[in-house]
């Protein structure tokens, strides 16, 4: 990966957030709770992975090397992925996947309803399409967190334990660097700093209608976006996901 | 960087075989309009835990390939149906009153197909 065009890194960062949560989400197809579940889960899978179409699509056009979606998707190995690690984070149970899905989806919104106002008007496109299917993500995720963060006690203590588990990656969502601040220059992207009062806020609501605790401590494990470090998860998902154009490389139907 | 939890899907059980749960979200009966000016159409049935979910559980069942424009959800303990056992009281009494038919009438040919 070049690494020197903050447009093509940025939007590589879109298209892994939603490449890799993509595919974790596809995991639980045919094993969900129940089919109700499966099919909500496959279609929210279906659309992320629509969306790293139009976002890798765009990323291979900026970088002109001659790379499409699919070359990003599928021939580029761990250390050049650009998605923060909460997506890359296992599955867990049910609540915990929920919880993941509901703490990307507030920031996910956030950031793609901030991108509809972007200078660049390809990013906007694709940001009001993506805004609509994510509203519904987003919709869907805070109500199974309030259904079973104020469930039963067995649901509380998983969801209490999801959000333990995965607070500490949230942070990294709003950590700002180089290229973040190439894009809010250009009015291209906003500022990941500027979103996390109103991201507190919502999530504060929603969780205080789970009756779930969110965790004092604010450390946030970084390295995702910058690809500087990632966590041991994404190498193995890839080992699945990439494991057809791994064994024949360019193979097509 | 290790996760507490790496294991997948720890902790979900899959419920016994042939053991109705305790926990059994309701029945749902999803009735969905194709198009503005037709009238919503029974589609199929689906669980879901209360209303709302009902109607967001048919849009991803029901709906995907863009099937509809607007959902009705009706917890099905709450539709009243006629007893099949009933059918000869009901239905037999209808059909030697072809009378109740409009089909004795001539039409005359300048009004075409009716």
């Amino acid at each position: 990966m070049s690494g020197t065009d903050p447009k093509f890194e940025f939007l590589c960062r879109m298209g892994d957030n939603a490449l890799v949560l993509g595919h974790r989400v596809s995991e639980w197809c045919g094993v969900a709770p129940v089919l109700e579940e499966d099919i909500a889960l496959a279609n929210v899978a279906l659309d992320l992975i629509g969306q790293t179409q139009l976002w890798l699509g765009l990323a291979g056009e900026v970088e002109g090397a001659g790379r499409d979606a699919d070359k990003l998707a599928f021939h580029r190995d761990v250390w050049d992925f650009r998605n923060v690690l909460l997506v890359e984070q296992p599955n867990g149970d049910f609540g915990q996947t929920m919880m993941r899905q509901f703490l990307f989806d507030a920031w996910h919104l956030a950031q793609l309803t901030a991108l509809i106002d972007s200078t660049d008007k390809e990013i906007a496109a694709i940001a009001e399409k993506s805004a609509k299917e994510v509203t519904y993500h987003l919709e869907r995720s805070s109500d199974t967190v309030i259904g079973l963060g104020d469930g039963t006690e067995e649901s509380h203590r998983r969801m209490q334990a999801a959000l333990d588990l995965l607070w500490p990656y949230v942070g990294e969502m709003f950590i700002g660097d180089d290229v973040d601040a190439a894009m809010a220059e250009a009015g291209i992207a906003p500022d990941p700093a500027s979103m996390r009062k109103s991201y507190d806020q919502l999530v504060g609501d929603t969780l205080a209608a789970a009756t779930l605790t969110k965790p004092e401590d604010d450390f946030a494990h970084r390295g995702g976006k910058t690809g500087a470090r990632h966590s041991e998860h994404l190498g193995h998902m890839l080992t699945q996901m990439q494991w057809l154009q791994r064994a024949y490389p360019d193979a097509t139907w | 960087m290790s996760s507490p939890e790496s294991s997948e899907y720890k902790g979900t059980e899959a419920a016994p075989h042939g053991e109705a749960r305790p926990t059994e979200w309701p029945l749902w009966e999803i009735f969905i309009r194709g198009q503005h000016g037709l009238s919503h159409r029974h589609v199929g049935s689906l669980h879901a835990a209360d209303a709302e979910m009902a109607i967001k559980n048919a849009r991803d069942v029901y709906t995907r390939r863009n099937e509809g424009v607007s959902i009705w959800a009706v917890e099905a303990s709450a539709i009243a149906a006629s007893s099949p056992e009933e059918k000869g009281a009901l239905y037999e009494p209808a059909n030697d009153k072809v009378y109740r038919h409009p089909t004795f009438y001539d039409i005359p040919d300048e009004v075409g197909a009716m």
